[in-house]
């Protein structure tokens, strides 16, 4: 694999009683696309949410263990977690445009770090439209509202509003599955696009859009890291029995 | 979806099955054909070339049908995999059964020899071969696939000894030179039967294993080394 951006040290997660993660390690390489497959349920989307810290307030949780970016623990006191956010985005299950216009969207989290200056303002929201493959189909209607615009594009809109504030590493959590096929297509294409640039690390729970995007892959069972390797390994001769009769369909 | 799937392989696994049961009845008929001179039997043979088409026509109809609907990965990958490739080989065997049979048609026709060539004890061996790793592949034992790859050694041995021993009778009795050709043309078909053995268990292997082991020493290499067999 690549060198590790991100290496999550016997990582162990509670909501109140429930032991949502167990003793989870896992290294996620630089500038590749890790999935993270398993079951509903079994903390895949809650260890996505401990690579910037969207945890933090749920109510009851407790974290122990490390996750390390570029050697230094997230969770070490002191940690800017606004900061931390602008460099490890994230992308969510449903498109989530804020109500403002498609340009505003993009300029939201500049203008947030206190960019103001009109033109630079304006070249970061094409760049970043163009980055998530999205500049073509609203540079006429930049003004518009977002929350009208087809839902791939909504996703690619929120994909470049993750661009716009440049961020190293990209956190997707089922970003295709309010998505037809087709859209899903053209966002698969802008996650292989995006890795020449990016890390991505993606939960999604549809095992042929693991294996065709994805460099690893990180299969988790009831809060536990069961097996994690190359796509191509995992998805031809895996040597968990239980990630073969999870990826055959014979689970449960 | 994968109960559908998984119904799909299994009478994928009963298609397979049938068609290898019927290419090993193919080969010991035709290899009974030559060693009894008996043109009946051959003739059988010849007559099943027909049905052992179709159903290697069928094998690779149902793989294509689940790898398109399905997208099986990891074990499910690996056994249609090896089933596409394992139909083919064995549509081949079934087709050189027929060859064998054609020249123990015209074998029947020509003088009995006295001249001692070990062509029974080759087709023995190959049908055996042929019969261990059909097992092996129903019982998935990789252990016996590998000893099939290396019992080929003395089916190639067998093949060369009576090439020699061909060439031989030709000089010293050239007018029958026809008969002794149809000899030889059988060892050569008995040959290939046993490549196409070995390829099967080099499949079976990787359909347990995962790994690719064709064009390597080490399937061979191993159980010489475990038997103390020459190399």
């Amino acid at each position: 694999m690549a060198a590790p951006v991100i290496q999550i040290e016997n990582l162990n997660l509670h909501y109140g009683a429930f032991h949502a993660l167990k003793n989870v390690n896992l290294a996620i390489g630089a500038r590749e696309i890790t999935a993270l497959i398993g079951p509903s349920g079994c903390g895949k989307s809650t260890l996505l949410r401990c690579l910037n810290r969207m945890n933090d307030l749920v109510p009851g949780c407790r974290i122990e263990g490390a996750v390390r970016f570029e050697e230094k623990d997230l969770y070490a006191r002191g940690v800017d977690v606004c900061g931390l956010r602008k460099r490890i985005g994230m992308v969510f299950q449903r498109p989530n445009p804020f109500p403002l216009s498609v340009f505003e969207n993009v300029a939201f989290g500049l203008r947030v770090s206190g960019l103001t200056d009109r033109a630079s303002v304006n070249a970061v929201v094409e760049r970043s439209l163009r980055g998530a493959w999205l500049w073509d189909y609203v540079k006429d209607k930049l003004g518009a509202p977002a929350l009208e615009l087809p839902l791939d594009q909504q996703q690619r809109l929120c994909v470049a509003r993750v661009l716009a504030v440049e961020p190293e590493v990209i956190l997707m959590d089922e970003p295709c599955s309010a998505l037809d096929p087709i859209s899903t297509a053209k966002i698969e294409e802008l996650m292989l696009e995006l890795r020449a640039a990016y890390t991505i690390v993606i939960v999604t729970h549809n095992m042929q859009q693991a294996s065709r995007i994805s460099d690893r892959s990180a299969f988790m069972l009831m809060g536990e890291m069961i097996e994690a390797g190359g796509t191509l390994g995992l998805f031809t001769k895996p040597t968990d029995k239980r990630t073969e009769d999870y990826i055959t369909g014979r689970f449960g | 979806m994968s109960i559908h799937m998984q119904r799909e392989i299994e009478s994928l696994k009963r298609r397979i099955l049938a068609l290898s049961a019927e290419v090993e009845s193919d080969l010991r008929a035709a290899v009974q054909a030559v060693e009894d001179r008996n043109p009946k039997l051959a003739q059988e043979v010849i007559n099943g070339e027909t049905r052992t088409n179709s159903m290697e026509v069928d094998v690779e109809e149902e793989c294509l049908k689940i790898l398109a609907l399905y997208q099986p990965v990891a074990a499910d990958l690996r056994y249609i995999i090896a089933v596409l490739k394992i139909n083919q080989d064995l549509e081949r065997i079934g087709d050189l059964a027929v060859h064998i049979a054609e020249r123990s048609l015209t074998l029947c026709e020509q003088p009995r020899l006295d001249i001692p060539f070990r062509i029974g004890l080759m087709a023995d061996k190959t049908r055996k071969q042929l019969k261990k790793v059909l097992d092996a592949f129903v019982n998935q034992r990789e252990d016996e696939a590998r000893a099939v790859c290396v019992g080929d050694g003395e089916i190639d041995d067998l093949n060369h000894e009576i090439v020699a021993q061909v060439k031989a009778a030709i000089l010293e009795r050239p007018a029958l030179i026809d008969t002794f050709l149809y000899i030889m043309s059988i060892a050569r078909h008995l040959e290939r039967i046993g490549d196409h053995t070995t390829n099967i268990a080099e499949d079976l292997i990787y359909l347990i294993e995962g790994r690719i082991v064709r064009h390597t020493a080490e399937v061979s290499d191993k159980i010489r080394k475990a038997d103390g067999v020459r190399p």
